[in-house]
C-alpha cells in the first residue's frame, strides 16, 4: 500500500467534522428549559422585575443584531437607533389607525426590514468608518423628518392612543411574553442564519474578502441580507420599546445611546459569537442596575470597560470562556477531529473565530 | 489625522467640544480674553492628543480597523457622558466682547456677514495652508508622509512610527481644539454637540468634497454651510435637515464626491 493511499484510507476512517466538540443536544434542552422558566416568570415575580427583564430583552435583541452586523459581516453601524426609532414609530402610526399594538409589532418589524433596503443602497457606497458615520447621519435625518409631522407627535412625541383595556398586571405579562418571543425569535434567527449557506459566506469574507469574492461568493448580497435582518431585529426591539413604554418620544427612541448599549454589550460579551451578546447583556443589566443612581456614570464605566475589553480581550468574556473550556452553546462553525493530533483537545476549528 | 493613520475617529467631534470646554475652564481661571485662549488650549489638547494616541488609540490600531472603530466610539460615548457629568447638560458659549469682531458688514440689503465668521474662515484657510506646508516641507511632515505611505518601510529606515503617529495626533487634536474654540465663539455648545453636529457635519463635508481631498473638504464645508443657511431661511428647524439632505443627495448622485480622488493615492 502506498503512502498516499494509506493517508486517504486513514482520513476516511478517522477525520470527522462535527459542528461542536461536544454533543449539543443538552444545549437545546437547556435553552428550552430557560425559555419555559422565563415564560412562567409573570406568575412568579412582580411587575418591577418584569420591566427590568423587558429592558434586558430589548438590549439582547439589539445586541444580537449588532453582533450579526459587526461580528459577522464586518459592518460597524452606529445608526441602528434609526431602526429602533422607526420600529417604535411604525407601532405608533398603526396604533393611531386603531390597530392593536400587539398586532402592530410584527408589522413594524417587517416595515423596518423593507425600509432597510433603500437605506442599504445609500450607505453601502461607503466603507468601514465612513459607513459607520453614514448610518448615523441617516438615523439623524429620519429623526429630523419625523419631527416635522405634528400628527405623530412632532418634536415632543405621543402616547399610544389605543392601548388595550387590560389591568396593568395582565398588560405587563403580555408585554413580557411578547418581549420574550421577540428575543427568542432574534436569537434563533441569527443562529439559523449563521448555520446556513450565508453564514459560510460571511465566515469566508471575514477570513479573506478578496479570496471569497474570487471564489464567487456574493459578498454584497450577503451583507445586504445581514443589514436587512438587523433592520428587522432592531425594528422589532424598537416596537417592543413602544409597547412597553406606551409612549414614543423622538429624541428618546432615536438616541445614539441605543447603539452604545448594543455595541458595548456585544464587545464586552464577545464579538462574533452568539453567546457573547447574551453574556454582555447580563453584564450590562447588572452594571445598569447597580450604577443607575449615578446618572451618566454607568455609561462611562460601561464605555471604559468596553474599550478595555476591545483592546485587551478582543474576543470578549465569552472568548475567555471558550478558550479554556471549548464550549459552544450555539455552534455555527465546524470542528475537525484530527486523528494525527494527540488526544481530543488538539482538534482544529474552522470558523467561529473573529479575525 | 484621517489620512495619515487611515483611521476614522468617531470621537473627533467630541474632542472639539472638549477643546471648547477646556477654553471655558481656562478663561474662568485665568481671565484671559477669549480670542487668546487658544494659546493655552491648543498646546494642552496637543499633549492630550499625543498621550491618547500613544496609549489607547495606538493599542487599538495595532489590532484592527474594527477595534479602532469600537474604541473611538467608546471614547466618544465616555467623553460625552463625562462632560454631561461634570458640566451638566446646559449649553455654554465663549462670548466675544470685542466690538470690531462682533460687528458685521452688509452686502446689499439682505446679506450681512459677521466679522467673526470671516475671521474664523480666514483662520481655517490659514490653518489648512499651514498644515499643507508643514506636511510637504518640514522634517516631521516628511516623516508623517513616509509613515502614511508605508509604515513598515519607514520603520526599517529607523523611524519610530508610534512617535510619528503621536505627533500627527497632537497636530490633529490641536487643530480640532481650535475648531472647538471657533465653534464656541459663534454658537453654543453642549456635551452632545460633538456628535450631533460637529462629527456628522465634518464627515458630511469630507464625503461631499470627496474622500482624501483636503480642498474638497473645504468646498464640502462651504456647500453644507450654504445649504444650512437656506434651510434656516425656510424654517429654523430645517437647518440641519437641509445639510443632511444635501449629503444624502451627493451620496446618491455622486458617491465619489465632488472632487474625485485620483485613481490611486
Amino acid at each position: 500500500m502506498t503512502a498516499v493511499a494509506e493517508t486517504t484510507a486513514r482520513s476516511a476512517e478517522k477525520y470527522r467534522v462535527t459542528r461542536s466538540r461536544r454533543n449539543v443536544a443538552w444545549t437545546g434542552v437547556g435553552a428550552l428549559v430557560v425559555v419555559v422558566v422565563l415564560a412562567l416568570f409573570p406568575y412568579i415575580v412582580g411587575a418591577g422585575t418584569e420591566t427590568i427583564l423587558v429592558q434586558a430583552f430589548i438590549i439582547l435583541t439589539l445586541a444580537s443584531m449588532w453582533n450579526l452586523l459587526a461580528g459577522y459581516a464586518g459592518l460597524v453601524s452606529v445608526g441602528q437607533q434609526g431602526f429602533v426609532g422607526l420600529g417604535a414609530y411604525f407601532v405608533l402610526i398603526l396604533n393611531i389607525h386603531n390597530i392593536s399594538m400587539f398586532t402592530a409589532l410584527p408589522i413594524a418589524a417587517i416595515g423596518c426590514g423593507v425600509a432597510a433596503v433603500p437605506m442599504w443602497w445609500l450607505v453601502s457606497r461607503l466603507r468601514s468608518g465612513y459607513f459607520a458615520i453614514a448610518t448615523w447621519v441617516l438615523a439623524t435625518t429620519i429623526l429630523l423628518i419625523i419631527e416635522k409631522f405634528p400628527s405623530i407627535g412632532g418634536g415632543t412625541g405621543l402616547s399610544l392612543p389605543h392601548t388595550p383595556s387590560l389591568s396593568s398586571a395582565v398588560l405587563e405579562a403580555y408585554t413580557f411574553w411578547i418581549g420574550l418571543a421577540v428575543t427568542v425569535a432574534a436569537l434563533l434567527g441569527v443562529y439559523l442564519l449563521l448555520r446556513s449557506r450565508l453564514g459560510l459566506v460571511l465566515t469566508a469574507v471575514r477570513d479573506d474578502e478578496v479570496a471569497a469574492r474570487s471564489s464567487g461568493a456574493r459578498v454584497g448580497l450577503a451583507r445586504m441580507i445581514v443589514f436587512v435582518v438587523a433592520g428587522i431585529g432592531c425594528g422589532a426591539a424598537g416596537a417592543l420599546l413602544a409597547v412597553s413604554q406606551l409612549i414614543v418620544q423622538p429624541t428618546a427612541v432615536f438616541s445614539v445611546q441605543w447603539t452604545a448599549y448594543m455595541a458595548f454589550a456585544v464587545i464586552i460579551g464577545g464579538l462574533g459569537t452568539i453567546e457573547g451578546p447574551i453574556l454582555g447583556t447580563i453584564v450590562y443589566m447588572v452594571l445598569q442596575q447597580t450604577l443607575q443612581s449615578y446618572n451618566a456614570w454607568y455609561l462611562i464605566v460601561l464605555g471604559l470597560v468596553a474599550m478595555g475589553v476591545a483592546i485587551f480581550a478582543r474576543r470578549g468574556l465569552w472568548g475567555l470562556v471558550d478558550e479554556h473550556l471549548h464550549v459552544r452553546l450555539f455552534p455555527v462553525g465546524y470542528w475537525l477531529w484530527d486523528p494525527g493530533a494527540r488526544g481530543n483537545g488538539f482538534g482544529r476549528r474552522r470558523g467561529g473565530r473573529p479575525s | 489625522m484621517f489620512g495619515v493613520m487611515k483611521v476614522v475617529n468617531l470621537a473627533h467631534g467630541d474632542l472639539a467640544v472638549i477643546g471648547g470646554y477646556v477654553a471655558v475652564g481656562v478663561i474662568t481661571v485665568t481671565h484671559i480674553p477669549v480670542l487668546w485662549s487658544f494659546v493655552i488650549v491648543v498646546p494642552l489638547m496637543a499633549v492630550l492628543g499625543y498621550v491618547l494616541q500613544r496609549t489607547v488609540i495606538q493599542a487599538a490600531l495595532d489590532r484592527s480597523v474594527l477595534t479602532t472603530l469600537l474604541v473611538t466610539f467608546g471614547l466618544s460615548v465616555v467623553i460625552e457622558n463625562g462632560l454631561l457629568q461634570f458640566f451638566s447638560a446646559g449649553s455654554h458659549s465663549l462670548g466675544v466682547d470685542n466690538a470690531i469682531i462682533t460687528g458685521a458688514f452688509s452686502i446689499g440689503s439682505q446679506i450681512s456677514i459677521a466679522y467673526l465668521l470671516l475671521l474664523i474662515f480666514a483662520v481655517a484657510v490659514v490653518v489648512l495652508l499651514g498644515l499643507q506646508y508643514y506636511l510637504s516641507r518640514s522634517r516631521y511632515g516628511r516623516l508623517i508622509r513616509a509613515v502614511a505611505d508605508d509604515k513598515e518601510a519607514a520603520q526599517l529606515s529607523g523611524i519610530d512610527y508610534r512617535h510619528v503617529f503621536g505627533i500627527a495626533a497632537a497636530i490633529a487634536f490641536g487643530t480640532v481644539a481650535l475648531a472647538g474654540i471657533a465653534y464656541g465663539m459663534y454658537s453654543q455648545f453642549a456635551p452632545t454637540t460633538g456628535t450631533d453636529t460637529i462629527l456628522l457635519f465634518a464627515f458630511a463635508a469630507v464625503v461631499i468634497g470627496g474622500l482624501g481631498s483636503l480642498w474638497g473638504t473645504l468646498l464640502g464645508g462651504v456647500i453644507l454651510g450654504v445649504a444650512q443657511a437656506i434651510g434656516a431661511q425656510i424654517s429654523g428647524s430645517d437647518e440641519f435637515l437641509a445639510g443632511y439632505i444635501v449629503f444624502l443627495a451627493v451620496l446618491v448622485l455622486r458617491p465619489q464626491g465632488l472632487i474625485a480622488r485620483r485613481a490611486q493615492t
